[in-house]
């Protein structure tokens, strides 16, 4: 369908400049390693309290990180004034918000792809159970991660204030896939399977990422077209 | 006209708050458990219903705006906002008042209150977004966008925090962690929501022709500069 | 069919009237130049036929159909007033992505035939990053014309353009013309505009002032129009 033609093709574009100047990328990785580091001499854990909040730990980690790539996904396309070629292509409006997500997710997975296993050296937590699951909730998350971040950059991509505006827009819609996500992780990297324990919050963040999708693809039009 | 029903909302609301003042404080006995600081629920739990009414409106009305194009649609949603973040930030405090007193600190992560929490600091990213548009077109548009997408983000975050507070328990601000509610208490905490929802009504009234002057103002700024 | 019909077209931001009640059409294979001073609202009526804008009143239809739909954006080509491509890619890379995204069956070719006829098949691989401001300008045309679009929407392409990316536009409008293409331009280079116009539209203040076919007499004396209907 040419729909999903589309979406690749923008998806493709955006993913090229990124790995182009790797700007932003490098930005967010260097971000969330400094997090972590930071966060030992904060709270000092031991290996049996890491366990309690690797998922809170690395959530923050993500988002926080995964907000200076999400900044940059409709801000690069205000240069030359190229929001306005591709709104006048015949690409629709959804798919270019569609491409766009995919291309800020595979971006926030390879922040979390590199910030995982240093973690995992770094307060000696071994992250090689669940390795099935463990991906599952994290594209999930990440998911809600690029949609809402996605969404709110093309809502801001004109005002003032822009890079102050998104983190404290976003940061509250994103509370509950937040907490389904740490909740989740954490369990998994505790060795607690996907079941009757935390099948809820599986479902939550399901529920966010299918509901926040659909809403976001049906408005993008009327935010981006004025 | 609009004058005239403004002041009969202040009045009704004045009226209901005065009587049930009188109620609160000279009628209805302490609570069993809780003590004299159980009066603040009076306060504290109709204020929530008003809070979570408002935003519920102002999704409505940020729906019909997109729907209609129609700017009062869009002044209207941005009072309701603005009253209940009012209202709001009241249930946050009567609740801090509330935990400090009970369980000796000044914020507990009750579930109803954090959310309350979340919904605050949404619907205050609302304003902060109003405030970053000067067009007010553009501003209506996309502040109506947002408040849908906080609302419904609203429904996910009370059942979340909820269901992590069944497995995660700490410190809960209950009616119910009292003896139940004796006659006459119910029905006040009705009458007061009631009388707040009266002078939410009257103050957003007055805030949407705020909005619908600044907008002519707004308009006659332009017209001197563009010719 | 005409190939541009403005129904009724009001613009508020605010309760601010940019446009007011645009009546206006043409018929295709027509040339129309949209005069007028900064500030009448020719560039707000452009952003409203390019589906940038909606309007707050009324209906544009191009080529009888909404301009918000895909079909009729896939026959638009759009020239504005910043160059629309991306500094980080090369020259063939842009209209490469433009190709695709206007559906080209063969984007390669596409974009190579257009960096011959804008004169820039010599630097298809360099980034635009690097460009002149005469290149640039030259390759944002190729943007706009590699579609082969019916109908053109072009917002002062003349202004700030150097002398090789002007002899390039006016040799592609004109070719255009021969075509049968549709072009609406504004303009305040009244020379270059009303030679290359069938039809002339005068906004002011945001409603059209006078809108007909170009006469003799605006050809001769530049400044007619402007006195006869315009604030002078």
């Amino acid at each position: 369908m040419r729909f999903f033609r589309d979406v690749a093709t923008i998806a493709h574009k955006d993913l090229r400049a990124e790995l182009r100047t790797k700007e932003a990328l490098n930005a967010s990785i260097a971000f969330a390693l400094v997090i972590l580091v930071l966060f030992s001499f904060a709270f000092d854990p031991d290996p049996d309290e890491v366990h309690q909040f690797s998922g809170g730990f690395l959530w923050i980690v993500f988002s926080f990180a995964g907000a200076l790539t999400l900044n940059r996904s409709l801000a690069r396309e205000l240069v030359n004034d190229c929001l306005d070629t591709l709104l006048a292509s015949p690409v629709p409006a959804a798919a270019i918000f569609l491409g766009k997500v995919v291309a800020n997710f595979a971006l926030l997975a390879a922040v979390e792809i590199v910030a995982l296993p240093v973690f995992g050296i770094l307060y000696s937590v071994d992250l090689r159970a669940h390795l099935v699951e463990l991906p599952l909730v994290l594209a999930l998350g990440t998911w809600a991660l690029s949609v809402i971040g996605t969404m709110f950059s093309a809502l801001t991509v004109n005002l003032r204030l822009r890079e102050v505006m998104l983190p404290t827009l976003v940061y509250p819609l994103l509370i509950p896939a937040l907490i389904a996500s740490m909740i989740l992780t954490t369990d998994l990297i505790g060795g607690e399977p996907l079941g009757a324990g935390n099948s809820l919050w599986l479902k939550v963040l399901g529920l966010y990422d299918l509901v926040f999708t659909s809403l976001a693809m049906f408005f993008i039009d009327t935010v981006l077209v004025g | 006209m609009r004058d005239k029903i403004l002041f009969a909302l202040l009045a009704v609301a004045a009226g209901l708050l005065a009587w049930d003042l009188y109620k609160i404080f000279m009628v209805i006995p302490d609570e069993v458990n809780q003590g004299y600081i159980f009066r603040i629920v009076y306060i504290h739990v109709p204020t929530i219903f008003t809070a979570f009414t408002g935003f519920f409106v102002a999704l409505v009305a940020s729906a019909w705006y997109l729907a209609s194009g129609n700017l009062a649609a869009d002044a209207f949603a941005a009072g309701v906002t603005e009253v209940s973040l009012a209202f709001a930030t009241i249930v946050l405090v009567t609740g801090s008042i509330w935990g400090r007193i009970i369980w000796g600190v000044w914020w507990v992560w009750d579930y109803r209150l954090t959310s309350m929490l979340v919904c605050w600091l949404t619907y205050a990213g609302y304003l902060m977004l109003r405030r970053a548009i000067e067009e007010p077109i553009q501003r209506a548009r996309l502040s109506a966008v947002f408040s849908i997408f906080g609302c419904l983000e609203v429904l996910f975050v009370y059942k979340s925090i909820e269901w992590f507070r069944t497995q995660h328990p700490g410190p809960v601000l209950s009616i119910r962690n009292g003896g139940g509610m004796s006659p006459g208490m119910e029905s006040t905490i009705y009458w007061n929501w009631l009388a707040f929802l009266c002078l939410a009504t009257a103050i957003t009234m007055v805030r949407m022709r705020q909005e619908e002057m600044a907008r002519e103002i707004d308009a006659l700024r332009r017209m001197a500069h563009s010719y | 069919m005409k190939a541009l019909e403005i129904d009724g077209v009001t613009k508020y931001f605010g309760d601010f009237p940019a446009l007011r009640d645009i009546q206006l059409s043409i018929e295709p294979g027509s040339a129309l130049a949209l005069l007028g001073r900064n500030g009448a609202g020719k560039t707000t009526l452009l952003r409203i036929l390019a589906g940038l804008s909606r309007p707050s009143k009324g209906s544009v239809r191009i080529l009888g159909k909404n301009v918000r739909e895909e079909e009729t954006r896939r026959r638009i080509g759009v020239l504005g007033h910043s160059i629309g491509i991306y500094d980080e890619f090369s020259a063939e890379e842009n209209l490469m992505l433009f190709a695709r995204m206007y559906g080209l069956a063969n984007p390669r070719m596409k974009a190579d035939e257009w960096l011959d006829r804008t004169g820039l098949a010599h630097v298809r691989d360099g980034l635009v990053r690097e460009f002149s401001r005469g290149m640039r300008q030259r390759l944002a045309v190729a943007r706009a014309f590699i579609h082969d679009p019916e109908v053109l929407l072009f917002d002062e392409p003349f202004t700030s353009l150097d002398d090789r990316a002007i002899a390039v536009l006016q040799d592609l409008l004109r070719g255009a013309r021969e075509q049968g293409r549709t072009v609406i331009m504004s303009t305040h280079q009244l020379r270059e505009a009303l030679e290359l116009s069938t039809h002339v539209a005068l906004l002011k203040r945001g409603a059209i002032a006078y809108s007909g076919e170009r006469l003799q007499e605006m050809l001769d004396d530049t400044g007619w129009l402007y006195r006869n209907y315009g604030d002078a």
